[in-house]
């Protein structure tokens, strides 16, 4: 247990300092990105890990909080108010995306988010008078809480930090809750969570409104961190990303998420330095993480370490 | 200009229908649904043009070409990977996805970023007029090869010896081995077939939507939604869903071209909310 608080001490040190080694603004937003698709893949995986259900549409409510914020701000709304209406917005969305796909679970669910998901492409694409449609829109400028400007990276990394930080500590709170046990009930034993007189569906349903909550929160960050926001955010592929993260880092834990964000967004920065087909080396770690190692990294490396420990303790007595 | 729109709109769900019917059946049968299957339309079209294009072969041994070709990508894609993970969902759903990805930029790697588009083959191109109206003759063809394929795909299913099997497979896949059918073996059969219907309908769509990076999740959605609009394994519910939606899509582009996408999203509610199994789906077990 020591070992383990050591090493988040160690975690935690090495993340507040980021912008004091980290060489360059460039790397800092690389930073910054991987908090921000860290709380993301929270977002995604309180679905699939505590819930059991798979989404594939949570790239459309991402991008419904990024573009509002853009267009927000566009229309001459201050950054506070652009905000508010950003989440406001998002929770809607959230609970018609969910009212529609929680009719099923399993893959029906899969297939209802994906089409959702799909269709706030196609606006984002389309929908040109408000979206710009491919060309997308800017953001113009970064809020400044309690005076202090957020324009620089260290600055912005440093509020994204504390953001990841709220959202890390309320996602344990939830999921630690007696609601994230009868959460966890329902994605095991529905029937006979319904028996013993628990509402599986509202259950469901409030769970996917904070998920929803925080892919809004990440997708504001996002709008400000990139200070542009265009489709692709919307498309499947940003859908499909956080997904994999959870995957790999090991879905159901907490710290899964953060370590399959991290892990991703290192693979796809450094492999964008060397080659520009990173939707196939996408495609290739799902496809080889699922084949090879499908209850995740952390997790599929817990279970090798044990095994080689208990080979060890083994060896001496043989 | 409505008539014009009207036969366009069946063309297009001609077209779907080519593409959700395999949908529909391997999700049935398998209880997979195949994220692939918008790759293996694209796929389709990419193949079909540059056995056009490049190799001079006429226009129906590059649909067969394409079909044939596609139904080995199917049938590689089944055998190799989905058959390791049988009964574990999410990650068939996930492998299909990567492969799907995979596919998307292998194309973009191999065909580039233009759009590709072929000629209508010369025999259907051009167009007749009847009582003062003009019918393309290529969209018209479109539209009885679907109506041919639905009715052979409909006396395979209700007919033969191999469709028996397959929708015993489908109720009740369990008691099927049972009895001695080999369940496993209909899978790559119908995945081939699958397969090679939406292969077919991608290049049979090229001269008229042209081939270009994106098809692929441009229509992914589109036969997610006519499946659950139809009811999933059923072939009235692909073949109603398919014109319903192409019909919504076409309209949709030329009222509220911006909202196009969006009001796809009607239907999908009204179902959804009413009869989530779908028009002609069996309720989930």
């Amino acid at each position: 247990m020591t070992a383990r608080r050591v090493i988040l001490a160690v975690a935690l040190l090495v993340m507040a300092t980021v912008p004091l080694w980290v060489p360059g603004n460039y790397y800092i937003s690389v930073a910054s990105d991987i908090l921000i698709y860290a709380i993301f893949t929270l977002s995604v995986d309180l679905l699939i890990g505590y819930a059991g259900l798979v989404s594939l549409g949570h790239g459309g409510l991402f991008s419904l909080a990024a573009y509002t914020v853009a267009v927000c701000l566009g229309a001459g709304f201050g950054h506070f108010s652009a905000i508010l209406l950003a989440i406001a917005v998002t929770l809607a969305g959230t609970a018609v995306f969910a009212a529609l796909s929680l009719r099923t679970t399993g893959v029906g669910f899969i297939m209802i988010t994906l089409a959702l998901g799909q269709i706030m492409w196609g606006l984002a694409y389309r929908w040109v008078g408000l979206t710009g449609g491919d060309n997308g829109i800017s953001v113009a400028s970064r809020p400044a809480p309690f005076g202090i400007t957020l324009a620089t990276s260290a600055h912005f990394y440093d509020a994204t930090l504390i953001v990841f930080a709220l959202c890390l500590f309320a996602y344990w709170v939830f999921v630690n809750s007696a609601f994230g046990g009868s959460l966890k009930g329902t994605r095991d034993q529905p029937r006979r969570m319904s028996a013993l007189g628990y509402h599986v569906w509202l259950i469901r349903f409030c769970a996917f409104m904070f998920s929803g909550f925080l892919a809004a929160v990440a997708g504001i960050l996002f709008a400000y961190r990139a200070e542009f926001i265009s489709p692709p955010t919307a498309a499947l592929t940003a859908s499909a990303e956080p997904v994999l993260m959870a995957i790999s880092g090991g879905s159901g834990t907490i710290l899964g998420p953060v370590v399959g964000a991290l892990l991703v967004e290192i693979v796809k920065n450094v492999a964008s330095a060397y080659i520009s087909r990173w939707n196939m080396m996408l495609g290739a770690i799902f496809v080889l993480i699922v084949m090879f190692m499908p209850e995740g990294l952390v997790p599929g490396t817990a279970r090798l370490v044990r095994r080689l420990r208990a080979q060890r303790a083994k060896a001496p007595t043989t | 200009m409505w008539t014009i729109l009207a036969i366009n709109s069946v063309t297009f769900g001609g077209l779907l229908f080519l593409l959700s019917a395999g949908f529909s059946l391997i999700f049935g049968l398998m209880r997979v649904p195949n994220l692939t299957h918008g790759s293996m339309f694209m796929l389709g079209g990419y193949i079909g043009s540059t056995a056009i294009v490049t190799w001079h072969l006429s226009f129906w041994l590059a649909a067969a070409l394409a079909a044939a070709a596609v139904a080995v990508f199917g049938g590689v894609v089944e055998r190799l990977l989905l058959r390791r993970l049988a009964g574990s969902v999410l990650a068939q759903v996930l492998v299909t996805l990567g492969i799907a990805f995979i596919v998307s930029d292998f194309c973009l790697m191999v065909w580039g970023g233009d759009p590709i588009s072929i000629d209508t083959p010369s025999a259907l191109s051009g167009g007749t007029r009847t009582l003062g109206v003009y019918f393309p003759t290529y969209r018209i063809a479109i539209i009885l090869i679907a109506v041919v394929i639905a009715a052979l795909l409909w006396a395979l299913l209700e007919r033969t010896r191999l469709g028996a099997m397959i929708r015993a497979g489908v109720d009740d896949p369990e008691m099927a081995r049972v009895v001695g059918i080999r369940v496993s073996r209909l899978f790559t059969v119908v995945f081939c077939l699958g397969a090679a219907l939406a292969g077919f309908g991608g290049f049979m769509g090229a001269p008229i939507l042209s081939v270009y990076p994106g098809l692929d999740f441009a229509m992914l959605p589109l036969a997610l939604v006519v499946v659950i609009l139809g009811g999933t394994g059923s072939l009235i519910g692909s073949l109603v869903g398919s014109i319903v939606i192409g019909f919504i899509y076409n309209f949709g582009l030329v009222l509220l071209p911006q909202l196009a996408y969006f009001i796809l999203f009607l239907p999908m509610v009204v179902v959804l909310v009413l009869r989530p199994q779908g028009l002609f789906g069996r309720a989930a077990p």
